[in-house]
């Protein structure tokens, strides 16, 4: 079935998810056979919450496109100060654009936007909620270095309010993955994912831990998510947990030659700077992805001819 | 069917307390202390002049303490009482005319309900001002915001739109 907006990985099926990749690859081997395919379509940019990465990707990739993008600015100098509804913006911004990118701090945004719109929406992040195209970055990254089937991963942090981790998780489960997430019992998993990651994979690939230590040597990949200081009632609190979920090389001595770790961004001091020059050091090339992943799925969403998916939808 | 509504329970002594009504329905067998939140699910308020009877915490063969919701001159619908189950999933519907019950039903539960419970959770599309109707998918246990995806198994009511 084809979609015509990207609002979670869960509407993604492993053909939709190897179809994207594949096409990723594609164009990264060789951007110049797409670099006129958009010439003239314009992007709509509604960024309701700071972004580097995830913004300026999506502006690169539009423009190795051949399109361009407009670009709403920040909150404070548009006419959301003056109180107009979500509803109401992507409404007139659609009037001027080919497809819209949206991120907001209310979880459940993206969906509700799409119910006003008919040009393509993706969800560049939405609360707590969803992040998509940052997990389809993420899928090309692991499958590039460890494979996306046999796959034992942990991931790492902020669980309860990361949304990177939730669309990951939701993706993974398309694959033959074994996911252990590691993190303080106050920043867990949110219990609707865990149910949904119950039902779309019965349970059997997904544990739960609060230490590492014990799963490090059996991992393939470790996905590191940054712990928030402001999660917590006071910085004594902060530094006790956030000290415990921090890797440096004498962390990794434990681990397999072959891990990959991998991280978002931004980043503060979970992984030191020190692992960064090892092969285990997979979070800049991760970063590097979003231009080639976005490419790949702008094209999808916005080609008569292809569009995104040929899998279920749910 | 024309078996008196009344009387279909043994509950005989309960129609001291709720009056017979002529046309309309009866709801009956619903949790004890649900009714007001029966009235606020289905928007019955009074206002447009409805008659309403309601009995509450009386003696039940079924569910020893029931509250019974009499609403004169309206006949609901499967579609506006399914949405009861969620707080009342042993109510039964009882559709009079003339005195007699002519439709006797069950609730049952649907699959989604629009507009009638608000999100509790406060980082959710739907607690700001935007024009969107809220919708709950209806799980086995619960029910499941379907913008931020919020699950709630426990208090229901709490969570009705008044």
């Amino acid at each position: 079935m084809r979609h015509d907006h990207l609002i979670t990985s869960k509407q993604l099926s492993r053909g939709d998810i190897e179809t994207v990749l594949d096409y990723a690859a594609e164009i990264d081997a060789d951007p110049s056979t797409v670099a006129d395919r958009h010439a003239g379509t314009l992007l709509g940019l509604l960024f309701f919450e700071p972004s580097t990465r995830t913004k300026m990707s999506f502006e690169t990739a539009m423009k190795r496109l051949g399109g361009d993008v407009v670009d709403m600015g920040s909150v404070e100098s548009s006419s959301v100060t003056k109180g107009e509804t979500l509803a109401d913006t992507v409404r007139v911004i659609e009037g001027y654009t080919d497809a819209l990118v949206l991120r907001h701090p209310k979880q459940g945004a993206a969906t509700m936007a799409s119910e006003f719109v008919d040009v393509p929406l993706v969800n560049a992040g939405d609360g707590a909620g969803h992040h998509p195209t940052q997990t389809m970055l993420d899928l090309y990254t692991i499958r590039e270095n460890a494979g996306l089937d046999d796959l034992t991963i942990g991931i790492m942090g902020d669980l309860k309010y990361g949304r990177t981790v939730h669309s990951l998780a939701y993706a993974l489960t398309n694959f033959d993955t074994r996911q252990h997430f590691i993190s303080p019992e106050s920043l867990q998993l949110p219990r609707e994912v865990v149910y949904d990651l119950h039902q779309r994979q019965d349970g059997t690939g997904i544990k739960e831990h609060d230490s590492l230590e014990d799963v490090l040597p059996s991992l393939d990949v470790l996905y590191v998510t940054r712990i928030q200081r402001e999660r917590f009632p006071d910085e004594n609190e902060y530094q006790k947990v956030a000290g415990e979920y921090q890797i440096d090389a004498a962390t990794l001595e434990a681990a397999s030659d072959d891990l990959t770790v991998m991280h978002p961004l931004p980043r503060v001091d979970e992984i030191a700077p020190e692992i960064d020059e090892t092969d285990h050091a997979a979070y800049f090339e991760q970063a590097h992805n979003g231009v080639p992943v976005r490419m790949a799925l702008l094209d999808l969403l916005l080609s008569d001819d292809r569009g995104l998916g040929g899998g279920s939808d749910e | 069917m024309s078996d008196d509504h009344d009387h279909h329970d043994g509950d005989d002594d309960h129609e001291l307390r709720v009056s017979k009504i002529r046309d309309g329905t009866v709801i009956d067998h619903v949790h004890g202390g649900q009714a007001l939140n029966v009235l606020a699910i289905l928007g019955i308020d009074g206002s447009n002049g409805e008659e309403v009877s309601v009995g509450m915490n009386v003696p039940s063969d079924r569910l020893a303490r029931k509250d019974i919701v009499k609403v004169e001159g309206r006949e609901l619908s499967q579609d506006e009482v399914d949405v009861l189950s969620l707080i009342a999933p042993d109510a039964t519907i009882n559709i009079v005319r003339d005195y007699d019950v002519v439709e006797k039903h069950r609730v049952e539960r649907p699959d989604v309900v629009e507009g009638v419970l608000s999100c509790p959770n406060a980082g959710c599309i739907t607690t700001g001002d935007e024009p969107v109707t809220s919708r709950f998918s209806v799980l086995e246990d619960g029910v499941r915001c379907s913008y931020c995806e919020t699950i709630v198994r426990d208090e229901i009511a709490d969570l009705i739109d008044t």
